[in-house]
C-alpha cells in the first residue's frame, strides 16, 4: 500500500493557497486551530483567523454574519461538535439563509476512536444530506480534499467538507478536479458495485481488486458529494450489476440509506450496507473499522455474497 | 434618513395601525411582542440608521415572531410596498411569518429561533472592521431570548473583540410566550451582567423614541465596547387590554378588539 496522507493536511495548505490571492478568505474555528492545523494559516493572516472560543453555536452565526458582510468563512471545528452543538445554526442561519458558509467537519467518523462516542460523529452524513441547499462533499485523499476546497471557495452557496485526520492513501489522480454530484469509477465492474466515500474508499478499492483475482467484476464508485448525490451513478450501478454494497464511516442511514433510497425508486435490486451502527465502544479508529466490517476482506465477504446470491 | 421625533411618533402610529390591520386580516401574528418592538424599530429606521450611501448600517431582527412590525417599518422606510404588507403570511408570500433574507432583500437575516440573531450580528460587526467600514451594526432581541446560551457565547465574542459599532437593543417587555421572564428563568440584574460581559449598558424607555433616539445616534457609549441599550417596553403597548398581558403573545384580536386596539393607537 502506498503512504498514507492525513487531509487535514491537504485541506491547511490549500486554504492558505486560496487565502494568499483572496482576502474575502477568513477562517473561524473554536479553539480548534490546532485539530485543524491551522497554525500557519493563523501566522499569516492573524486577522482573518477568528477564533471564538468553545462556543459552536455561536461560531457558525458569526460565520453567517461574515458570509453576510461579504467575506468567505470556512468554519472549521471537530464534526462531532460543529454538527451536533450548532445543527440549527446550519439550518437557519447557513443552507435556509443560503450563506456561502464552508463548514469543514474535522476528524469525523471514529476519527477519534478511543475518545468514545461523544467524540464520535457517524450521525453526521444522515443528518447533513436532509438539509436543502447544503453540499455535503467527502473527499476520499489529499488531491480530492484540496480540489474540493478549492471548488468550495468558488461555491456561492453553503457547503459541508467532511475531512478525515485518518491516514488514507492516494486514490484519486494528483491533479484530480472536483465536480459535485459526479461520482467516480474508480474500479471497473458489472457484477457488483461498491458505493464508498471518503475514508471508506481505499478499502473498497483493495476489495475490488481482490474481487478481481477471483474473477469477479466490483465496480468501486467513490461519492465526493453525498449530496446532491450522483444519481444517475447509483441507477446505473443497480441495473448494471447484481447488487450494491455501500461502505461508509458513518450511520448506514447516511450514504446507505440515500443509496438505498434511489434503488427503491428506481430499480430494486439488493442493498447491503457497511457502517458504524449504535454508540461504539472504546478503540482505536482501526480497530472500530475492522469491527464495523469497513476492511478489505469484510467488504469483499458481502459483495461476493451478493453475486453468489444474484 | 432621519426623521424627528414628532415624525417618528406618527410614524410609530401608522405602523402600529398597519401591523394590527396585517395580523387581523391574515388571522396571525404576534401582536404584543410587535407592539412591544414598533418604536425601537421605527426609531432606528427612520431617526438612526443609514440606509444608503458608501457605509449602509444593518440591522438585525433576531425576535423574528415580531416579523410583522418589521415589514411595516421597512413600508415606512421605503423598503417595501404597501402591496407587498398585504400579502403577509399568505400562500407563497414572500413575507413569511419570520422573516427571511432570501425572499425580502431588505431583511439582513432569517431568523425565527431565538438566540441566532446576536451572533450573526457579531460576524456582520467583524466583517465591518476587517473592511475597514465605519458601519454599524443593530441587533434587536427580545428579553426572553436573553435566556439562550448562543446569546451569552456571542457577547463573550463580541467584547473580547471590542466591536464598538455593535448595538444590541434588548426589547425588555418582561414577558415571554407563556409567562414573565422573571417567573421562568429570571435575567436580573441584567444591566449588571452584560457589563461584567465587557459590554456599555443603557437602559431608555423603549416607547420613547426621543430617549431611543439620542441614545442610538451616540454609539459608542465606551470605545472599545460593544453597547447594549436595554429598553424598557410593554408587550401590546399602547393598548390597554393587551399591554403587559402574555396573552397576547399571538392571540389575534376579534374585530371588535380590532376597532377598540385602533382607537387606543390613534389616541396616543
Amino acid at each position: 500500500m502506498s503512504a498514507l496522507h492525513d487531509c487535514r493536511d491537504a485541506f491547511s495548505r490549500t486554504l492558505i493557497e486560496l487565502a494568499d490571492h483572496d482576502e474575502r478568505i477568513v477562517a473561524v474555528v473554536n479553539d480548534s486551530v490546532g485539530s485543524s492545523k491551522l497554525g500557519d494559516f493563523s501566522k499569516r493572516f492573524p486577522d482573518r483567523l477568528i477564533n471564538v472560543g468553545i462556543a459552536e453555536q455561536a461560531m457558525v452565526g458569526v460565520a453567517a454574519g461574515l458570509a453576510a458582510g461579504g467575506r468567505i468563512p470556512f468554519v472549521s471545528a471537530a464534526s462531532c461538535f460543529l454538527t451536533a452543538r450548532a445543527m440549527e445554526q446550519i439550518k437557519v442561519d447557513v443552507a435556509y439563509s443560503d450563506h456561502h458558509v464552508v463548514l469543514c467537519g474535522q476528524s469525523p467518523g471514529v476519527a477519534y476512536g478511543e475518545l468514545g462516542p461523544t467524540h464520535h460523529s457517524p450521525e453526521d452524513l444522515a443528518w447533513l444530506r436532509t438539509i436543502p441547499g447544503l453540499t455535503v462533499v467527502v473527499p476520499a485523499d489529499p488531491a480530492e480534499t484540496a480540489a474540493a476546497v478549492r471548488w468550495a471557495a468558488a461555491h456561492d452557496g453553503p457547503v459541508f467538507l467532511r475531512i478525515s485526520r485518518m491516514g488514507v492513501p492516494d486514490v484519486h489522480a494528483p491533479n484530480v478536479t472536483f465536480t459535485p454530484g459526479v461520482a467516480t469509477e474508480l474500479h471497473p465492474g458489472d457484477d457488483v458495485a461498491i458505493i464508498a466515500l471518503g475514508t471508506t474508499v481505499a478499502p473498497s478499492l483493495e476489495a475490488a481488486r481482490d474481487l478481481a483475482d477471483e474473477g469477479i467484476g466490483a465496480r468501486v464508485l467513490s461519492i465526493g458529494t453525498l449530496s446532491p448525490i450522483d444519481r444517475q451513478a447509483v441507477v446505473n450501478a443497480a441495473r448494471q450489476t447484481r447488487g450494491i454494497v455501500t461502505v461508509e464511516e458513518a450511520y448506514r442511514s447516511g450514504l446507505g440509506g440515500a443509496v438505498a433510497e434511489i434503488v427503491t425508486e428506481e430499480h430494486p435490486v439488493p442493498v447491503r450496507r457497511i457502517g458504524l451502527d449504535g454508540f461504539a465502544p472504546t478503540g482505536s479508529t482501526h480497530w472500530l473499522f475492522k469491527r464495523s466490517g469497513i476492511d478489505p476482506a469484510t467488504i469483499a465477504d458481502v459483495a461476493r455474497h451478493l453475486v453468489e446470491e444474484g | 434618513m432621519t426623521t424627528d421625533v414628532d415624525g417618528l411618533r406618527a410614524a410609530s402610529q401608522r405602523v402600529r395601525l398597519r401591523d394590527l390591520q396585517m395580523v387581523s386580516s391574515a388571522g396571525m401574528g404576534h401582536i404584543g411582542g410587535e407592539f412591544s418592538v414598533t418604536d425601537i424599530l421605527v426609531t432606528l429606521y427612520l431617526g438612526v440608521m443609514a440606509l444608503d450611501g458608501p457605509e449602509p448600517d444593518r440591522l438585525v431582527l433576531s425576535k423574528g415572531h415580531a416579523a410583522a412590525a418589521l415589514y411595516a417599518v421597512l413600508a415606512e422606510a421605503g423598503l417595501l410596498s404597501e402591496d407587498d404588507l398585504t400579502t403577509f403570511v399568505q400562500a407563497d408570500s414572500a413575507l413569511n411569518g419570520h422573516p427571511a433574507r432570501t425572499k425580502v432583500e431588505a431583511v439582513e437575516a432569517s431568523t425565527g429561533p431565538l438566540g441566532h440573531g446576536l451572533p450573526i450580528a457579531v460576524g456582520m460587526a467583524m466583517a465591518a472592521r476587517l473592511d475597514g467600514s465605519s458601519r454599524r451594526v443593530f441587533v434587536v432581541t427580545g428579553d426572553g431570548e436573553m435566556q439562550e446560551g448562543s446569546n451569552w457565547e456571542a457577547l463573550m465574542i463580541a467584547a473580547h473583540h471590542g466591536l464598538d459599532r455593535l448595538v444590541l437593543i434588548i426589547d425588555r417587555n418582561g414577558l415571554q410566550q407563556g409567562a414573565a421572564v422573571a417567573d421562568t428563568s429570571d435575567l436580573e440584574p441584567l444591566d449588571d451582567k452584560l457589563r461584567a460581559f465587557g459590554w456599555a449598558v443603557a437602559e431608555v424607555d423603549g416607547h420613547d423614541v426621543e430617549q431611543l433616539q439620542d441614545i442610538l445616534s451616540a454609539i459608542p457609549l465606551v470605545p472599545g465596547r460593544p453597547t447594549a441599550v436595554i429598553a424598557r417596553t410593554h408587550k401590546g403597548h399602547p393598548v390597554s387590554f393587551m399591554s403587559d398581558d402574555a396573552g397576547w403573545h399571538h392571540r389575534v384580536p376579534t374585530p371588535e378588539q380590532v376597532d377598540a386596539a385602533r382607537a387606543e393607537v390613534l389616541a396616543t
